[in-house]
């Protein structure tokens, strides 16, 4: 039997039941990554001997009862814009050559603290700045369902570690749709929860009112577990909600829920056969005993530039600290301080996260901040008002993820503008802070996965997750695997 | 909107970020074309509304002002390029 395919839970249990060993399955996932990683690029660093040594601990600790997390000394993987103590962590960019932080973010606090054993840290979009996970200064990641094909991005590797059967869960981060248009591409699970939900402290921010932790998984009931852990207040982020961890109960009964469609999300854009199977799922939640209605909103188009306005804005702020002085890249030659700063930067950012640190400062600057800056805000509380209004009436908003699955390699680099074009379905989403949730829903053609957006009220995740679980419950599309395409 | 080469120039003066002749000329071609999708925005009546900054209100959240041991110098200093005596060691900036 391959552990390697199965899902977090079900190994936890196995862990429990000792049927398998923590040091053996960790061992097992390093031989997978040894094996699969050359050919998908979803590490940029492999922590093998900090694995072994920790699945060691976990093992006591799972033999002595004091670790009892149903996902104790399961193996998982961390976006590397999170801080790992004493493990690199490079946002995928030149400018954080070498860094390894003295402290890790709350998110894999948690997680180590109910003993999870880390795999390595994962490869994205430089700073998660993209769509494809190309613009990494660690190369491009494959997506483990066809080798010319982007996994999506910006958490593009924590979603094909998922695919890849690298790691049993990963953590990723999503500012704008960036762990659920990976999870769709990739045909994995994956939920960006409610702002505020997941401590953001040690993540490395790109726009903060924007960014969420969460994670990505096989399925449903494992995606669940790993919020029902890194969720909760969290003292040292004064954005965090003050509630405690999620909790979630999957009973699977949908009945009587009311999920809404946007009818602007289907027009014009969106691929034939995606469109299909979306619509497939709603009809399938809807035998299931929802209410499936269609409604407008008609806010839709606006909601790409006011995101890129307020990311770009809010990045050109928070990348403002990486200056060559205080950790990471430093140009080898300089005439003074500011020399040091322009070199520095210029160096070790890549083009991506240059634009888009143009784009922020030009929004802010004096004579344009009114027009674009806040006039994007204003937008943000247009877009806002009209989820306000669609959750009076719906449960649940059933969506595309994105208007296309996977894209070919290298199709997006040459024209940015198109490549944001395709975040129409998953920006709105942050603008509002709302809980969203990709489940797989079927395969195009070519036999690429096609995800289903399910976005909810602030803090419904257990809701949300629970829809998600039904579709589970009554489809098979989660267990599809890339190899088994292969031989099909 | 035109972006024109003094623009750019003062973008790259507010960034800290210097492009080369050929960046330059791609960086002022591709941000016009986003600028430019950008306005569809004034489309948008917002008359009377306010901005808002954060999808839910939260503001002044403080905690107990308890005394509390700070981070080891030689931790933070952990990752510098250059240090010197537990400080950031950078180019003179003053004669």
């Amino acid at each position: 039997m391959d552990w390697m395919n199965m899902s977090a839970l079900e190994v936890g249990k196995k862990i429990k039941a000792k049927e398998i060993g923590v040091e053996e399955v960790t061992k097992a996932a390093l031989d997978r990554i040894a094996e699969k990683d050359k050919d998908v690029n979803a590490f940029i660093t492999v922590c093998a001997d900090e694995a072994m040594a920790q699945a060691k601990k976990v093992q006591k600790g799972i033999d002595e009862g004091t670790l009892t997390s149903p996902l104790a000394g399961v193996p998982m993987a961390v976006k590397d814009n999170m801080c790992t103590k004493g493990i690199l962590t490079t946002c995928a960019s030149k400018i954080l050559t070498g860094f390894k932080p003295f402290y890790s973010s709350t998110a894999v606090n948690r997680l180590e603290e109910a003993g999870a054993v880390i795999l390595g840290k994962l490869n994205m979009d430089e700073f998660a700045m993209g769509s494809t996970s190309e613009t990494s200064f660690y190369g491009p990641v494959v997506n483990p369902w066809g080798s010319q094909r982007s996994p999506g991005g910006s958490s593009g590797g924590s979603a094909a570690a998922v695919a890849a059967g690298e790691a049993f869960y990963t953590l990723g981060s999503d500012t704008g749709g960036s762990i659920r248009q990976p999870a769709s591409f990739c045909g994995v699970t994956g939920l960006k929860p409610t702002y505020g939900s997941v401590s953001r402290y040690g993540l490395i921010a790109y726009a903060s009112s924007l960014d969420q932790i969460g994670p990505l998984g096989k399925n449903v009931e494992d995606v669940a577990e790993v919020l029902s852990i890194i969720s909760g207040h969290d003292p040292k982020d004064s954005t965090s909600v003050p509630s405690g961890a999620i909790q979630t109960q999957l009973t699977g009964d949908i009945k009587g829920k009311r999920i809404g469609i946007p009818k602007e999300y289907f027009g014009d854009g969106l691929q034939a056969d995606v469109k299909e199977r979306v619509l497939a799922a709603a009809k399938k939640l809807e035998e299931m005993g929802a209410i499936v209605e269609e409604f407008s909103m008609p806010e839709t188009d606006y909601a790409i530039p006011a995101y890129y306005i307020i990311a770009c804005a809010e990045a050109s702020s928070n990348l403002s600290r990486f200056d060559g002085v205080k950790y990471g890249y430093a140009a080898p030659e300089y005439k003074d301080l500011t020399d040091l700063y322009y070199k520095s930067r210029s160096q070790g950012f890549g083009m991506e996260v240059k634009r888009r640190i143009m784009i922020g400062a030009f929004v802010l600057s004096s004579g344009y901040y009114d027009a674009y800056y806040k006039k994007a805000l204003q937008v943000k509380a247009v877009i806002k008002q009209s989820f306000d209004r669609a959750f009076e009436t719906f449960d649940c908003i059933l969506s595309p993820t994105a208007p296309t699955t996977a894209l070919k390699l290298g199709e997006s680099l040459s024209d940015p503008l198109k490549m944001y074009l395709g975040d129409i379905y998953t920006v709105s989403v942050n603008l509002a802070g709302l809980p969203s949730l990709v489940v797989p829903c079927g395969f195009d053609k070519e036999g690429l996965p096609v995800g289903l957006q399910l976005t909810g009220k602030a803090f419904t995740e257990s809701q949300l997750l629970n829809i998600g679980y039904a579709f589970q419950q009554a489809t098979d599309y989660h267990l599809h695997l890339p190899e088994t395409k292969k031989e099909a | 909107m035109k972006i024109t080469d003094e623009m750019i120039d003062y973008i790259g003066i507010l960034a800290r970020l210097q492009l080369d002749e050929s960046e330059k000329e791609s960086a002022k071609n591709e941000m016009e074309k986003i600028i430019n999708y950008m306005d569809v925005l004034n489309e948008v009546d917002t008359t009377g509304i306010e901005a808002m900054s954060h999808a839910f209100p939260v503001k002044n959240v403080f905690r107990e002002d308890e005394v509390r041991p700070s981070v080891d110098r030689e931790l933070i200093t952990l990752n510098a390029p250059k240090k010197k005596d537990g400080c950031f060691q950078v180019p003179k900036t003053v004669e």
